[in-house]
């Protein structure tokens, strides 16, 4: 008999096969999912300094969440699916008188005195029940959000021919470009002094 | 002209299959590094609300995470179904979330604590009376940024 020469060769023509069962398994488990959501900043816990900046009434714009998610907007109950008009109306209103410093050229609202200033005054102010749904709140957040969104939009539409909620998105992803970016970076800044985002949302309610 | 063909027809090379392995093992690699598997169990009803004017959270390594929801039915026996808090797979109580944060911002590079976002996965159901609350122990550690994360979706769904 002769002498086989070293060790028989394995076959791994089922090799193939089992990467591929494992391929399979790996691909069923990942998800590839990023969060997403409302971005917010909470006001700092001390005060700033100067605290006798006097408001006016009429640069507030007063949204009340009770426990049973109904709206009271500046004193008058409102559906939650007018929220996003009336706060724009409230915005955009630029109720300066033309020539004054506060003078708001890019307003396309009403021009009410009895409304805000500019956009730059105007403050909108949301305030809730401890017994407010969680959900009810989001949705209402989400068109506090929309409204200053629709109105970036509608100037960066204007000056720059591209959605503002585009351009911030590409912005922030971090495989644009860098030179792409720090041209997007002030047309943003802009946009963004144009209708800065004023949300103040007071200390909940306890006795309702 | 036909026998020609036929010729070709019948030496048609063989696709060597060889490599297909290799190609699998590189896919393979690929899907393995990428995977995270999910490593905290929910203790905890986590249905996001819907939102439309979101923002991603595409940097995981600033993100700290705190889940809360009532608990789920294995738990709800023994701990009641109030709304709680889930950090770090453990239920907590409100007053440590301030602790759980900046022992979190604690472990992450110099550089990013103070880009830090504190991302809120709160159920749909939960009452805003424990959401102020943690959002007022957040103001305490001065941990301000945050995001209410959300599923992309209509918002008015989330009033059904």
């Amino acid at each position: 008999m002769p002498r086989r020469k070293g060790a028989p060769e394995v076959n791994a023509g089922s090799m193939a096969d089992i990467a591929f069962l494992l391929l399979i398994f790996f691909l069923v488990t990942t998800t590839i999912e990023t969060d997403a959501g409302l971005d917010r900043m909470l006001p700092p816990m001390e005060p700033p300094e100067d605290i006798d900046v006097v408001i006016k009434q009429k640069n507030i714009f007063t949204v009340n969440i009770n426990r049973n998610g109904q709206l009271l907007v500046e004193e008058e109950i409102m559906d939650i699916k007018n929220l996003r008009e009336a706060a724009i109306a409230f915005l955009d209103n630029g109720g300066a008188p033309s020539g004054s410093p506060e003078y708001c050229n890019y307003c396309k609202g009403k021009r009410d005195a009895s409304s805000s200033d500019n956009p730059d005054k105007a403050i909108i102010s949301l305030k809730n029940d401890r017994e407010t749904k969680y959900s009810t709140y989001i949705t209402v957040q989400n068109e506090l959000v929309g409204a200053y969104n629709d109105l970036r939009n509608r100037e960066a539409q204007r000056l720059f021919g591209a959605d503002f909620v585009t351009m911030e998105s590409e912005y922030l992803n971090p495989e644009t470009p860098s030179s792409v970016r720090d041209e997007l970076k002030d047309k943003v800044k802009r946009i963004q002094e144009l209708f800065p985002q004023k949300l103040s949302e007071a200390e909940t309610s306890k006795n309702q | 002209m036909i026998n020609i063909n036929r010729k070709n027809k019948s030496k048609l090379p063989q696709i060597s299959t060889a490599s297909l392995p290799d190609i699998v093992f590189i896919l393979l690699f690929f899907f393995m590094t990428v995977t995270v598997m999910k490593n905290t169990n929910l203790l905890v009803e986590n249905t996001l609300p819907n939102a439309n004017e979101i923002e991603k959270l595409d940097k995981k390594d600033r993100i700290i995470e705190i889940i809360v929801g009532q608990p789920i039915k294995q738990y709800a026996g023994v701990i009641g179904a109030e709304p709680k808090i889930q950090l770090n797979g453990k239920f907590a109580q409100v007053d440590e979330v301030g602790s759980y944060v900046l022992a979190k911002l604690a472990e992450k590079p110099e550089h990013l604590r103070s880009v830090a976002i504190i991302s809120l996965k709160i159920d749909k159901q939960v009452s805003m009376g424990i959401v102020s609350d943690i959002k007022e122990e957040l103001r305490q550690v001065r941990a301000l940024k945050i995001n209410y994360t959300t599923f992309e979706g209509d918002a008015f769904n989330n009033l059904q």
